[in-house]
């Protein structure tokens, strides 16, 4: 009954039930008004953030093979860790703005083509070493230069020059780009002492805590920055534990030994939720889940066959029984209300008679082999086999075959015409469709070129007045949506949980992962 | 004795051969898995230019002969050389891994070598009566479901439920000896029920059939106890196929705990080499390669070198 009250509490203080409501269900219990009231003060009195104490997360993504170089991190291990120990120069805050880190401050020229970024002043490493305009210019030297293999390379590419001016750093543009804050963002771009080229796995930044333990892809453990210049990071130590196996994870949550998981595994997210000692959030993302075309290669290359496949595909099925309702459906554009400039377009819906006009229009005949593999995204297969079920309802023939998950990435994506895959998102639709649905782009993997499209997207990166950035945008999300090679049936949602021990877990900012990854510098430990 | 001596010897040879054919195999196995590890260490991300710098800096350009003689080159010098994902040299890390692997399998032999043999005795002593049928039920029972299933299964009653024990199983230096035993009781656990019954069968068998010969006849003829005769007379001669059922699966604690490794987050071989053949590092899936290979081969060795000692009839092949 302890746990049950205290559960309740918890609730009321959260918002989700109301105090008369909660009086009557401790009433219920047997406990008096006075008793109940007590109780819930000391509930809200936990509500207020404290120091001390060891968060410990289990995370999935982490692997033996990683590396500590910000440059070459992949997954939300290698994210969660670098959030510990540095930081770039701006970050997004919760309103989908911009706000400063190592930067103080920043402004655009008129056009959007050069930028300059002002340093906090007085602010040093965690080796005591104080930063300067030149670890930051040499920090973006070395994720821009072309020998590098920085993930943040593509984002990079459009810099023609950076250089230092007093205690500023000046970024000039090859092209206007409105959107070069939210670039800087990227947690590959963490401003390491002499930008991280001695000693690019140091782990030395401005972050609020200092890596004591690493054992790559198992455990990681993190102390206090006594240099930290910012308020982030309730408890004295972080403690991380890679967990790859999805029942593992989620018992090491059950069973007390870790406060925050990753990737609940949708299937089972209800059942953990109704432990009264486990929280189960959920946040929107980009993410989505995929069915990528070759606009250029037969029978994909004929618009009516794109369209059949399209009205083909049962999204509200695949939401419900692919994400148990973890999730929300997909528009054909990889855009969702997740990014800051997204206009709804209208949703198309499952149509087995236009699907049966368009096939009949398109001239194709016979069966369109389908790839798929496992860890294309998490339940594929089954994906595919309901989109098979839904095409032959409208007489389309899907044939599916199985890759393994071993070498999907190299011998399938991208490579063959129809495939399942995923896409994490980017911060904005700029990026998003530069990575993507740019003609020139390195990831085409619909090898969508459209010569209308690619105009738009260059208008839109160099317009400063965002109502017509806007309008831009949902034009360019309409041409996706009816011309491109992308059926996106769904946006996973972030699915993650919390033991009652700690609290401050906040939905965050819209569509970033464990609230940013600032989910442990912004939570506490509560006994 | 010199016969002896041949004897081993011409075994330690085979031993050495079959492992140089092995590295063979290994370094072939490796060359052709799909994909590269350039493409493997980039994942989704891989732009054509990071693609290009990786695989130059890792030297992936090279013919494979040369790559496979350099490696066995290295081998033999104890240079297992550096891993291509995080240049960390292969040598120190698997040392720390193969510790890891060794201290959870010496815990898993300590619990299940005795506790199989003391069940096949007793099996063998109420031979056909119920405590014979009711190991054997047991032990079947477990070594017939999948390690995973019963790993999730002790997870969720022991651990989740009961809180008896930790679900999971990390060890690392800043723990007692103690602390560690406790984390790693339900990975022995495991262990213990998926080897024991094939050891405890292996035993039972191998006295039973001892049992038939005439000398067993002469001992109970004169008057000795069942528990004697075993003890005494059927076990020294059932020592050769005892012996050779515990090092095959000595082999299997050390080198088939994938999964188990997997399930309760050891931080072993297993999960060291899974990692590692994801991302296509050559170096290190041939290190562990080897290094599992060896320790096949070598119990498998000292199982015939007990066989041989034990036995005076397999000194003297006709």
């Amino acid at each position: 009954m302890q746990d049950q009250i205290k559960f309740l509490a918890g609730h009321a203080i959260a918002g989700k039930m109301s105090r008369r409501e909660f009086l009557n269900r401790a009433a219920a219990l047997g406990i008096g008004a006075m008793t109940a009231n007590t109780l819930l003060a000391r509930a809200a009195h936990a509500q207020e953030p404290v120091n001390g104490g060891t968060i410990r997360m289990a995370l999935q993504g982490g692997s033996t093979t990683d590396s500590l170089d910000p440059a070459l991190t992949t997954n939300t291990v290698g994210l969660m860790l670098i959030r510990m120990w540095g930081e770039p120069l701006v970050e997004l805050d919760d309103d989908g703005g911009i706000t400063g880190k190592v930067a103080e401050s920043f402004e655009g020229s008129e056009d959007a083509a050069t930028w300059r970024f002002r340093l906090r002043s007085g602010i040093t490493f965690s080796n005591g070493q104080a930063v300067t305009p030149e670890d930051v210019a040499a920090t973006l030297a070395r994720h821009s230069d072309d020998e590098s293999k920085s993930g943040a390379l593509g984002l990079m590419r459009d810099i023609e020059n950076i250089r230092v001016d007093g205690s500023d750093i000046v970024i000039e543009l090859k092209t206007p780009n409105a959107d070069l804050p939210y670039l800087m963002s990227d947690y590959h771009l963490v401003i390491q002492p002499g930008g991280g080229k001695e000693a690019p796995d140091a782990a030395i930044g401005t972050g609020p805590y200092v890596l004591k333990d690493v054992d790559m892809g198992v455990r990681f453990v993190a102390e206090k920055n006594p240099h930290y210049w910012g308020d982030l990071g309730h408890a004295d130590t972080l403690e991380l534990l890679v967990i790859n196996d999805d029942t593992a994870r989620v018992a090491a949550l059950q069973s007390g030994q870790v406060d925050l998981i990753d990737r609940v595994p949708p299937r089972t997210a209800g059942l953990v939720a109704r432990a009264p000692n486990i929280d189960v959030h959920q946040t929107s993302g980009p993410g989505h889940y995929v069915f990528i075309m070759h606009c250029d290669t037969a029978p994909f290359d004929n618009k009516d066959l794109r369209l059949a496949l399209k009205y083909g595909i049962n999204r509200q099925e695949l939401v419900d029984k692919i994400l148990s309702g973890y999730g929300s459906v997909g528009n054909d554009t990889p855009i969702n209300a997740s990014y800051p400039l997204y206009t709804e377009l209208e949703q198309r819906a499952y149509d087995p008679d236009k699907a049966a006009f368009h096939l009949k229009q398109s001239g194709h005949d016979g069966p369109i082999l389908l790839r798929t593999s496992d860890n294309s995204f998490p339940g594929a297969p089954d994906a595919a086999a309901l989109f098979q079920q839904s095409c032959a309802a409208a007489g389309i023939n899907v044939e599916i075959k199985r890759e393994p998950n071993d070498g999907y990435w190299s011998e399938v994506w991208n490579k063959q015409p129809f495939c399942t895959s995923y896409w994490g998102g980017r911060p904005t639709q700029d990026q998003m469709y530069t990575t993507a649905y740019l003609s020139t782009a390195d990831w085409n993997d619909t090898r969508f070129n459209n010569e209308q499209f690619d105009q738009m997207l260059l208008a839109a990166r160099a317009e400063v007045d965002q109502a017509k950035r806007k309008q831009i945008y949902a034009d360019m999300g309409q041409i996706l949506h009816d011309e491109g090679g992308l059926i996106c049936p769904m946006f996973n949602d972030f699915v993650e949980a919390t033991s009652t021990r700690v609290a401050g877990f906040t939905p965050g900012i819209k569509g970033q992962v464990l609230m940013n990854g600032y989910a442990p510098h912004r939570m506490w430990v509560t006994g | 004795m010199s016969q002896i001596a041949k004897l081993l010897a011409q075994r330690v040879a085979l031993s050495l051969i079959l492992l140089f054919f092995v590295s063979i195999l290994i370094f072939a196995g490796t060359i052709i898995l799909p994909g590269d590890v350039a493409q493997s260490i980039l994942g989704q991300s891989a732009t054509p230019e990071a693609l290009a710098n990786l695989r130059a800096e890792l030297g992936l350009n090279e013919p494979a002969l040369t790559r496979y003689f350099s490696w066995l080159g290295g081998v033999l010098h104890g240079d297992l050389g550096t891993a291509l994902t995080s240049g960390q040299d292969i040598a120190e890390n698997v040392g720390k891994r193969l510790g890891n692997t060794l201290f959870l399998a010496f815990w898993a032999a300590m619990v299940s070598v005795p506790l199989a043999i003391f069940l096949g005795l007793l099996a063998v002593r109420y031979r056909d009566r119920w405590p014979d049928k009711l190991i054997s039920a047991v032990t079947l029972t477990a070594i017939s479901i999948p390690e995973f299933l019963i790993g999730y299964v002790l997870m969720f009653f022991v651990a989740v439920k009961l809180g008896w024990f930790s679900s999971v199983a990390m060890i690392n230096d800043t723990m007692t000896l103690g602390q560690k035993l406790y984390v790693i009781a339900l990975p022995v656990a495991v262990l213990t029920l998926v080897v024991l019954a094939h050891m405890m069968r292996m035993t039972r068998a191998a006295i039973l059939n001892v049992m038939q010969s005439s000398y067993i006849e002469t001992a109970e003829l004169k008057g000795l106890s069942l528990f004697k005769v075993i003890y005494r007379h059927a076990f020294p001669n059932a020592i050769a196929p005892i012996v050779n059922v515990v090092m095959l699966n000595l082999a299997y604690l050390v080198v088939g705990v994938v999964v188990v490794e997997v399930v309760f987050v050891y931080p072993g071989m297993g999960q060291y080499l899974v990692d590692h053949v994801a991302k296509r590092d050559v170096p290190v899936v041939q290190a562990c390669g080897l290094i599992f290979a060896a320790v096949y081969i070598g119990l498998n060795m000292v199982a015939d070198i007990v066989s041989i000692l034990a036995n005076p009839r397999l000194r003297h092949p006709k």
